[in-house]
C-alpha cells in the first residue's frame, strides 16, 4: 500500500464527481483528498485525488474509472514529476506571549496571517503535504481550534500538458 | 417543427430503428404513452417493469440489436433494477427510459420519485437524467451508441415529466459528442504476432470463448481459427452455441457446473487462448490453483477485464471478431511454411477423457421422471434449431450441460447475476425478437414463480413461447448445496409440487397447459406442446427433487476437485470423515472455503 495521486479530467456534467467517487468506494477505496476545479479548457473540469492503494488494485481501479463515459483521462503523477500543492486555514489560540512566537513560526513557513483577534490568529499556509503537517505540529502545542485543508492538486513538471490529447479532438459521426 | 419532449422521445427512438419496446406506463411517463399510439413502434405491455427489463434482455440477446424497455418514475424505475443490474453483469445491450418528476420537484421528495440515476449508476454502463428537451435527441443517440457499442451494456435516461411535456424540436444529431468514449477495436499489433507465435509454441492449447464471442459476431472467426490449428475450444456459459457442439474440437462447458472435459482441460493446458472471457469465480474456481502451467493470451474489448483476476502473458484490447481476424491471419501466414504444431497426444488425452467423463443420467424405465430427462428430450426435438432461455438453478446448468447449441443467441440465460425470474419474460422478449424462430423456455419452479405474471402479456400480446417449468417442487440449487454443505439440513427450500397447480395457472392465463410426470410420456407431451403453435404453452414437467447437479466443483475449491457423481462426492466425506476429526460431515467445505458462496 501507498499512497498515489490521479489527476483526472471529466467532462463538467451534473453526477460526474459522483460517478468517480462512487467508483472508488464501491471498489473499496478510501480517498485521502479529493480537489475539483475547471481547467484552461471550457466544459473540462480537473480533479486531483489522493488514495492509499496497492499498485495494482489502482491500475484496476483506474481502468474502470476510464470506462466512466464523462472521463476523458486519468493520468498518475509521482512525487518527482510533479508539483503538489495543498492550502490550509489554520485558526491557532494567541492569548499572551505566544502571538509573536507563532507569527515568526508563520515566517519560517512563509504563511500568512489572514485574521486576527484577541485570542485568534489565523494562518493560511500552501506546500506539499509534508510542510503542512510540519507547521501543523509547530502550532499544535498553542492550540489549534480549527484546521481545513483544501486538498491537494498537483501539475507534472515540465513544457508538456495534460490537456494536450486525443480527447480533445474527438468527435464521432453518428 | 414544434413537438413535445414526449414526442421528441419516441422520434428519436424511431429514429434508432427501435421496433419494439416493453414497459409499463405510471404518471411521471404518461406524457411519452401519448404518441406511442401514433407510433410505428410496437409497445409490449410487461405486467411488471421487471419483467418489461428482461424482455428488453431477451429480445437484445436473441437479436443482437438494442432492446428498450420503459417505465414510470419511482417504483417503476425501481423495479427495473434488477433487470439493469442483470444486463450489466452479462453485457446485454438495452436502454431504459424512465419518467422523473418534474424538473422542479427533484430531490424534494415529491410522490414516486426515487434518485434514478443515483441507484442505477454502479449497474448501468451509463445513466442521464435529461434536464433539457433540446438534449432529448443527442441523449437517446448517444445511449443507443454507448449500449451497443464496445462491450455493450444497459443505459438509462431518466425524464422529468415536465421535459417530456415542453416544447422542443427533432432533429437526428449528426455528430456524438463522446469525447470520452472511444472503444479499441483492433489488437496492437505486436501482441497480436506474439499470440500467434504462443499458439505455434504450445503443445496443450485450449480455446476458452466467453460471451464476447457471440456479442462481438466472432463465430465464424472463431471456428476458422480453431479448425486452422486444431485448437480444442471450450464455451462459457455466456458462450455456449458460440462454438458448435456437435463439432469436435468441441469440450462443451468449463466451470463450476461444467463438462469434465472442458475443466480438465482448461486445469492441464498449457496456453489459455482466452476470447472475451473474464476469468470469472465460477470459471476458475480457485484462482490460484487455476490452470497453474497455462500460459494466458487475453483478448477482451474491455481493458478493465485484462488482468483482473489472472495475469495475461499475451494481453490484447480489441474487438474479439477483428482481434481473431488477426490472429487467423497471422497463424496462416506462418502456417504456409510450417507444419501445424503436433497436438496429436494433446487430443488423444482429450479424446481418452470424453470416453472416460461422459454426462451421465440415469433414468431408469419404471422410476420417477429425472429432470435432465427431460431437458435432454427438449434439446433434442430442437436438434439445435430455435432458442432456449433459462432461469436460474439446477435446471439452468442441466439445460446447459444436456442440451447441444449449435449456434451463437440459440442459448440465452443469467449467468452474471444469477436472476431468479429471467427466464419468463426474457423468452417473451427473445420470441418478440425472433418470431420464426421456436422459443423454449426451460425454468425452475421457484423462478418461475418470480416472473410468471408475464404469461399475461404472452397470451395478450400473441408471444407463443412454450414455457417448460422444470416442477422439482423445491429451490433446487439451494438444497443442493444444504445436503452437501449443511449436512442434510434442508432450510427453507420447499416449495410443493401443486401449489400453484401449473395445468390450472396456464388455463387461468389462457395458456395450454399440459403435465408430465413419467419418463414415457415425455415424447408425447413434447408432441402436443410444439404442436400448439399461435399460443403459448405451459408445461408442468413433475420431476424428482433429489437430484443433483455433477459434475460440480464446490464454490471456493480448486477444479482439480471436480466431483462427477453423488456417490463420489459421499466416498470422499467419508475418507475424509475418517482422516480429519472435527469437521463434520468430513466433506463439508472448511468455513473460509464458503466464501462467496452465492447459489
Ligand atoms: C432472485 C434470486 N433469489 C435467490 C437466488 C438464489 N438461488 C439460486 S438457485 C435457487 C433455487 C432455484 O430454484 P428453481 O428455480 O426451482 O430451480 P431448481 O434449482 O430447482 O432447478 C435460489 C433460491 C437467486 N439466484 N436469485
Ligand atoms: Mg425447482
Amino acid at each position: 500500500m501507498s499512497t498515489h495521486t490521479l489527476s483526472v479530467l471529466v467532462e463538467d456534467r451534473p453526477g460526474v464527481l459522483a460517478r468517480v467517487a462512487g467508483l472508488f468506494s464501491r471498489r473499496g477505496f478510501n480517498i485521502h483528498s479529493l480537489a475539483v476545479g475547471p481547467t484552461e479548457v471550457a466544459g473540462v473540469s480537473r480533479m486531483t485525488i489522493t488514495v492509499d492503494a496497492a499498485t495494482q488494485s489502482l491500475e484496476q481501479v483506474t481502468k474502470q474509472l476510464n470506462k466512466l463515459i464523462h472521463v476523458l483521462k486519468i493520468v498518475e503523477l509521482s512525487d518527482a514529476a510533479s508539483v503538489e500543492r495543498e492550502l490550509a486555514m489554520i485558526k491557532v489560540s494567541a492569548t499572551g506571549g505566544h502571538r509573536s512566537e507563532i507569527i515568526e513560526i508563520a515566517d519560517v513557513f512563509r504563511a500568512k496571517i489572514v485574521d486576527v483577534d484577541a485570542d485568534s490568529l489565523t494562518i493560511e499556509v500552501t506546500g506539499a503535504p509534508e510542510k503542512l503537517a510540519a507547521i501543523e505540529r509547530l502550532l499544535a502545542p498553542y492550540g489549534i481550534r480549527e484546521l481545513v485543508r483544501s486538498g491537494m492538486i498537483a501539475v507534472g513538471r515540465g513544457a508538456k500538458s495534460i490537456t494536450e490529447g486525443r480527447w480533445t479532438r474527438l468527435e464521432r459521426t453518428a | 417543427m414544434e413537438i413535445t419532449g414526449a414526442q421528441a422521445v419516441i422520434a428519436a427512438l424511431e429514429h434508432q430503428g427501435v421496433e419494439v419496446m416493453f414497459g409499463h406506463p405510471g404518471g411521471a411517463i404518461l406524457p411519452a404513452y401519448d404518441p406511442i399510439l401514433d407510433s410505428p413502434i410496437r409497445h409490449v405491455l410487461a405486467r411488471h417493469e421487471q419483467g418489461a427489463g428482461h424482455m428488453a434482455e431477451g429480445y437484445a440477446q436473441a437479436t443482437g440489436r438494442v432492446g428498450v424497455a420503459i417505465a414510470t418514475s419511482g417504483p417503476g424505475g425501481t423495479n427495473l433494477v434488477t433487470a439493469l443490474a442483470d444486463a450489466h453483469m452479462d453485457s446485454v445491450p438495452i436502454v431504459a427510459i424512465t419518467g422523473q418528476v418534474p424538473t422542479g420537484a427533484v430531490g424534494g421528495d415529491a410522490f414516486q420519485e426515487a434518485d434514478l440515476t443515483g441507484i442505477t449508476m454502479p449497474i448501468t454502463k451509463h445513466n442521464e437524467m435529461i434536464r433539457d428537451p433540446d438534449r432529448i435527441a443527442a441523449a437517446v443517440a448517444e445511449a443507443f451508441h454507448i449500449a451497443a457499442t464496445g462491450r455493450p451494456g444497459p443505459v438509462l435516461l431518466d425524464v422529468p415529466k415536465d421535459v417530456l411535456n415542453a416544447t422542443t424540436t427533432f432533429a437526428p444529431p449528426e455528430r456524438l459528442h463522446l469525447p470520452g468514449y472511444k472503444p479499441t477495436v483492433r489488437g496492437h499489433s505486436k501482441m497480436v504476432r506474439e499470440a500467434a507465435q504462443e499458439i505455434l509454441g504450445a503443445r496443450r492449447p485450449v480455446i476458452y470463448a466467453g460471451g464476447g464471442i457471440v456479442k462481438s459476431g466472432a463465430h465464424e472467426e472463431l471456428l476458422r481459427l480453431a479448425e486452422l490449428a486444431d485448437l480444442p475450444v471450450v464455451t462459457t456459459l455466456m458462450a455456449r452455441g458460440a462454438f458448435p457442439d456437435s463439432h469436435p474440437l468441441c469440450l462443451g462447458m468449463p466451470g463450476m457446473h461444467g463438462h469434465w472435459t472442458a475443466i480438465t482441460a482448461m486445469q492441464r493446458s498449457d496456453l489459455l487462448i482466452t476470447l472475451g472471457a473474464r476469468f470469472d469465480d465460477r470459471v476458475t474456481g480457485n484462482l490460484a490453483q487455476f490452470a497453474p502451467g497455462a500460459r494466458v493470451i487475453h483478448v477482451d474489448i474491455d481493458p478493465a477485464e485484462i488482468g483482473k483476476n489472472r495475469e495475461p502473458d499475451v494481453p490484447i484490447v480489441g474487438d474479439c471478431r477483428v482481434v481473431i481476424e488477426q490472429i487467423f491471419g497471422h497463424l496462416q501466414a506462418a502456417l504456409a511454411d510450417r507444419d501445424k504444431p503436433d497436438l496429436r497426444p494433446w487430443w488423444a488425452q482429450l479424446d481418452a477423457w470424453r470416453e472416460e467423463h461422459p454426462l451421465r443420467v440415469d433414468q431408469q424405465p419404471d422410476g420417477p421422471l429425472k429432470p435432465q430427462t427431460a431437458i435432454r428430450a427438449i434439446g433434442e426435438r430442437l436438434a439445435g434449431t430455435g432458442i432456449v432461455v433459462s432461469g436460474v438453478g439446477q435446471h439452468q446448468m442441466w439445460a446447459s450441460q444436456h442440451i447441444r447449441y449449435e449456434r451463437p443467441r440459440s442459448w440465452i440465460n443469467s449467468g452474471g447475476l444469477g436472476t431468479m425470474g429471467f427466464c419468463v419474460p426474457a423468452a417473451i422478449g427473445a420470441k418478440v425478437g425472433c418470431p420464426d424462430q421456436t422459443v423454449v423456455a426451460i425454468d425452475g419452479d421457484g423462478s418461475f414463480q418470480m416472473t410468471l405474471q408475464e404469461l399475461a402479456t404472452a397470451r395478450t400480446e400473441n408471444i407463443p413461447v412454450i414455457f417448460c417449468v422444470i416442477n422439482n417442487g423445491t429451490l433446487g440449487m439451494v438444497r443442493q448445496w444444504q445436503e452437501l454443505f449443511y449436512n442434510q439440513r434442508f432450510s427453507q427450500v420447499d416449495l410443493t409440487y401443486d401449489c400453484p397447480d401449473l395445468v390450472k395457472l396456464a388455463d387461468a392465463y389462457g395458456c395450454v397447459g399440459l403435465r408430465c410426470e413419467r419418463g414415457e410420456d415425455v415424447a408425447s407431451t413434447l408432441d402436443k406442446a410444439f404442436a400448439v403453435g399461435e399460443a403459448p404453452v405451459l408445461v408442468d414437467f413433475r420431476v424428482a427433487r433429489d437430484e443433483k447437479v455433477f459434475p460440480m466443483v464446490p464454490a471456493g475449491g480448486s477444479n482439480d476437485d471436480i466431483i462427477e457423481s453423488a456417490q463420489q462426492w459421499y466416498a470422499k466425506a467419508a475418507a475424509g470423515a475418517e482422516g480429519e476429526a472435527g469437521e463434520p460431515g468430513g466433506a463439508a467445505l472448511p468455513s473460509d472455503m464458503r466464501e462467496g458462496d452465492a447459489v
